[in-house]
């Protein structure tokens, strides 16, 4: 536990070390900010939260942006590969090396050329970073884990071991074994569990409001589109003659919803595809919405703010109590979605591995 | 960057990112777990299955220690009984055996004592004669240095013989 808190208080040493050299670029910026005040808009300072960016915003103190600026990796045909901080746009108001951060339009919040045509874009923007920073927390827990199991497997757990054991022990007994069966459910282990811990770690630094936490990642539809596309893939690579043949000649059903019109077969085959994207949805959909409600109740403030500020002392206290509940709500909510994916990708490679019987 | 249109490069990053935890954490994490954790739950299952051999082995060895106990008892009651009439046996025997030879013993005296006795009337009866005949003589040749006596005595056997 020691170095997990050492590792973050690097981090956030190397943050301020960061956030030094970005206010020096900045200077400019402030004139034109402290003239127009404005107004609080609680739907963009929403989506602001749970949507990605190039610059991981802690917070704003009068007029200065203080966030920890983050690489931009881009490639284009015409310019090649070009690799440079994103303070470098100084919050989009500069542009750089030809690329600019677009503030409004179609394209708004992306990276475009002068033409504003979209480069393949492989910043580590915030969600990338906070994926690379769960990966490495992931890894370094479970290798730690892994350890005293090498030496004696017989010896009882202790320490992390005894925390995280359980849960690996849940997932097999209650999750993969009724879901896939005793004789097949072992090849499964690695990637249930994987994703598993996964969704999990992610869901509760995305509850957590300081960096490395606070971003929603598992509530980013490209990410739940990834963990679904890997049920999706081993489902099919996986799935047996068995499987296949309920898709495309399903037993027991009349024959004329096979031949001339392949009902059947076409309703078996959407299936394949509806089964991970609804994993894909509900993911996304849970955290994000648990990630609105509680910068909702945090708009709150600043909405009531801007009429009194005694309404806005009084609106606090409530929303701030809300905003505990719905943070342990949330925290029960990032168990559940784990487990939940994780059942359903159990299920599916149950019923792509079934015998038939 | 909208909420609901995928990222290419996010899901880039995420797919590398997840399959490289996916294949560390397989080799070197989950397979060690899920290793450990299957030996252990063998163990346990082996350890308590060893455990209820166990007990089964002592139940049967108790009641087998019963059986021999009572086989004990039975055979200790039947020695002591055999003792008890050897003991018997043997205190009458050798009752029987000195009553015998105190008889004998008895016998033998009487017989000795019968025989002293005999010996001693002979000798006592031979003596007697002898006297008889000493004091006779003895009688005899004062009665007859005497003539007075000495027809006295004729006279008297004389007088003693009667004539028919």
């Amino acid at each position: 536990m020691m170095r997990f808190f050492l590792c973050c208080m690097t981090l956030l040493f190397m943050s301020v070390l960061f956030l030094k050299a970005e206010e020096k670029h900045t200077p400019s910026g402030e004139a034109t900010h402290q003239i127009e005040k404005k107004k609080f808009e609680p739907g963009s300072f929403m989506f602001d939260h749970i949507g990605d960016a190039y610059e991981w915003h802690i917070m704003t103190v009068g007029h200065k942006h203080i966030s920890i600026p983050l690489p931009v990796i881009l490639y284009s045909k015409t310019k090649g590969l070009s690799i440079f901080m994103s303070g470098r746009f100084h919050h989009g108001h500069n542009s750089y090396k030809g690329y600019k951060l677009e503030m409004s339009g179609e394209n708004k919040g992306k990276i475009t050329d002068e033409e504003g045509n979209l480069p393949l874009d492989l910043s580590i923007t915030k969600n990338v970073a906070s994926l690379l920073f769960s990966i490495g927390l992931i890894l370094w827990i479970f290798l730690a884990m892994a350890k005293p199991y090498k030496r004696n497997a017989l010896k009882p757990p202790r320490g992390i071991q005894s925390f995280l054991e359980p849960i690996v022990v849940f997932i097999r007994d209650e999750v993969a074994i009724p879901s896939i069966g005793k004789k097949k459910y072992e090849v499964f282990m690695p990637y249930l569990l994987t994703v598993f811990f996964f969704i999990l770690f992610n869901n509760v630094l995305g509850l957590i409001p300081v960096p490395p936490g606070g971003a929603n990642l598992t509530g980013n539809i490209s990410v739940t589109f990834v963990l679904a596309l890997f049920t999706f893939i081993i489902t099919t690579i996986r799935g047996n003659r068995n499987y296949w043949k309920h898709i495309f000649n399903t037993p027991g059903v009349p024959v004329w919803l096979k031949i001339p019109v392949p009902l059947m077969p076409l309703v078996e085959t959407i299936g394949i595809f509806t089964k991970p994207f609804v994993l894909m949805v509900r993911l996304f959909a849970n955290i994000t919405a648990g990630h609105i409600i509680a910068l909702g109740f945090l708009s709150l403030i600043y909405i009531f703010a801007e009429m009194s500020t005694g309404l806005a002392y009084g609106v606090s206290i409530v929303s701030i109590v809300f905003l505990i509940f719905m943070t342990f709500l949330e925290l029960l909510v990032a168990f559940i979605q784990a487990f939940v994916f994780t059942f359903l990708s159990a299920l599916y490679f149950g019923m792509a591995t079934e015998e038939h019987h | 960057m909208g909420l609901l249109t995928p990222d290419t490069g996010t899901i880039i990053w995420t797919f590398i990112g997840f399959l490289i935890t996916f294949l560390i954490l397989r080799k070197y994490a989950w397979k060690p777990i899920l290793n450990a954790l299957k030996e252990r739950d063998n163990s346990i299952a082996n350890a308590l299955k060893a455990a209820d051999k166990a007990k089964k082995e002592i139940s049967r060895l108790e009641a087998d220690n019963e059986k021999i106990l009572a086989e004990a008892r039975l055979e200790r009651d039947q020695i002591i009984k055999e003792a008890r009439e050897l003991k018997e046996s043997l205190i009458n025997d050798a009752k029987d055996q000195a009553k015998a030879e105190s008889k004998k013993m008895i016998e033998e005296a009487r017989e000795s004592i019968k025989n002293e006795k005999t010996a001693a009337i002979n000798e006592l009866k031979k003596q007697v004669a002898e006297f008889s005949v000493d004091i006779a003589e003895k009688i005899l040749s004062s009665e007859l240095s005497d003539p007075k006596k000495h027809k006295d005595l004729v006279d008297r056997t004389l007088n003693d013989i009667r004539f028919m």
